[in-house]
């Protein structure tokens, strides 16, 4: 029930529903980004952005930045195990 | 960055294992001599992890003096009886189109399931969205279409925005019948339950993502246990497991994001309006296995009284006990293991199921059914002072 599944946001189809195409492992679904857009973020910004998908909207925006961070821990601890 | 692969990479979770074996042992050395055979107790509170933990293996790998325990956190699992036969009364009405999400399907009510309704001529739909609900009533105004909203904080926002889109629009013919649950009343109640000796929690990551990390600091701060906010991949879910351990091995308590590629500490501000907006609290809401709990669910705000399904059709509204055999209470507090009911894999299996914890994609009896989980072989834990 509380599954979702990262996509990247391929086209804005309507503003005023706040709607967007996302590409989901190669398939395009249609889905609701309200919860990602506010002033920082107008919907012909999101383009390009990858969000978590959950029944048809956009959770939230996945961050990049924050994933290597966590993806940098694993090596570490591997490195130092190696050591 | 495809937010999946990586996540899944073997190679990666060695130099994690090895220091939760590390780790862990650190944890019985720092216990009083009489504790030291006790497991290591951590709640998996989501059943997205109860079936990412079976599906990946995990609790193979993982030293033995850990054990999961498997929460509440499955919404189709706790709804109890009484809503869903309220649901096919509605579903039953000659004028409706009910619609639903898939995982409810075969969830039994006290005569039948949303399924078995449906083959008796109810037109029941399954969606994948409450928006395709909303669309099917745009399509047919001459019926009243209604959505059953079940999941937890996770789902709330994407229903209250389809009411509030359904409000804009005027769309007269859409309702829903709301039963959407809360996870921090639940886990107080776990919490104020005796029985339950757990060391910490992994807190559900897709939930976090709206309600923020902020919410869980009660238990770190009156309960005195770590919390560790947790994404669904397996190196996620090992990763939070080291990072419980780490806080558990230097007296560290704690609410700690491992998911912060997703969740921030207050949510999603734009998620929580819309809940805010559409829903009130109610002052108490029945769980199945856990009993009632104060302000534990959603109904929806006079201001959207017309999108309540609740208010437009008589219901039965009756508290229906569970089928003697099933001991989904149980299993959902994390009192027992499911090889531990009598019926499991016997009478109660996914194509016969007599509770919703063999039924919903995330129950834990579906879980080590699926698996091969059928006896204690692997399960009991053994303290490393006793190997
Ligand atoms: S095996 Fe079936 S009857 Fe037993 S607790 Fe699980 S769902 Fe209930």
């Amino acid at each position: 029930m509380c599954l979702g599944v990262p996509g990247q946001i391929v086209e804005i189809t309507d503003t005023t529903r706040q709607l967007a195409i996302v590409e989901i492992s190669g398939v395009r679904r249609p889905v609701n980004i309200a919860c990602i857009v506010d002033e920082d973020h107008p919907p012909e910004a999101c383009v390009g952005d990858w969000v978590l998908v959950h029944v048809g909207f956009a959770l939230n925006r996945l961050d990049e930045q924050e994933a290597q961070k966590t993806l940098a821990l694993f090596d570490q601890l591997a490195a130092y195990e190696i050591r | 960055m495809k937010y999946v692969d990586e996540f899944r990479d073997p190679q990666k979770a060695q130099g994690l294992l090895k220091d939760i074996h590390r780790l862990s042992q650190a944890v019985i050395d720092r216990r009083a001599a009489s504790q030291k055979e006790q497991p290591i107790k951590l709640m998996e509170v989501c059943g997205g992890h109860t079936h990412a933990i079976f599906k990946y293996g995990l609790e193979a790998i993982l030293p033995d003096a850990i054990e999961l325990i498997h929460g509440p956190g499955c919404p189709v699992c706790v709804m109890p009886k009484g809503r869903l036969d309220d649901a096919i009364a509605i579903a039953e009405h000659p004028d409706v189109i009910f619609t639903t999400f898939g995982d409810a399907m075969r969830v039994p009510g006290s005569q039948k399931s949303l399924l078995q309704a449906r083959a008796e001529g109810a037109d029941i739909r399954m969606v994948y969205s409450p928006l395709d609900a909303l669309q099917i009533a745009r399509e047919t105004p001459e019926k009243s279409v209604v959505f059953f909203a079940i999941g937890f904080e996770t789902t709330a926002p994407s229903t209250a925005l389809t009411v509030l889109q359904a409000a804009a629009e005027r769309v007269e013919n859409f309702s829903l019948f709301a039963n959407h649950v809360l996870v921090i009343p639940a886990l107080l109640a776990l919490l104020q339950n005796p029985d339950l000796q757990l060391d910490g929690f992994l807190a559900p990551g897709h939930v976090s993502t709206v309600i923020g990390t902020v919410p869980y600091q009660f238990i770190a701060d009156q309960y005195h246990k770590p919390v560790v906010v947790s994404g669904f991949e397996p190196l996620d879910i090992l990763q939070s497991i080291w990072m419980a351990l780490r806080q558990l091995a230097t007296g560290r308590r704690q609410v700690e994001n491992q998911y912060s590629r997703l969740a921030q500490p207050a949510g999603n501000p734009v998620g929580l309006k819309a809940i805010n907006q559409v829903f009130e609290v109610r002052p108490e809401f029945a769980w199945r296995g856990l009993g009632m709990i104060p302000q534990s669910g959603l109904k929806l705000r006079a201001d959207y009284a017309r999108f309540d399904a609740e208010l437009q059709f008589s219901l039965p509204n009756l508290t229906v006990p569970d089928h003697r055999a099933c001991q989904c209470g149980e299993i959902l507090k994390g009192a027992l293991k499911p090889w531990q009911c009598k019926v499991f894999g016997t009478a109660c299996r996914p194509e016969t199921p007599i509770g919703a914890c063999m039924v919903s994609s995330e129950g834990a009896c579906a879980a080590y059914y699926r698996y091969g989980r059928h006896s204690a072989a692997t399960q009991v834990p053994v303290a490393p002072g006793r190997q």
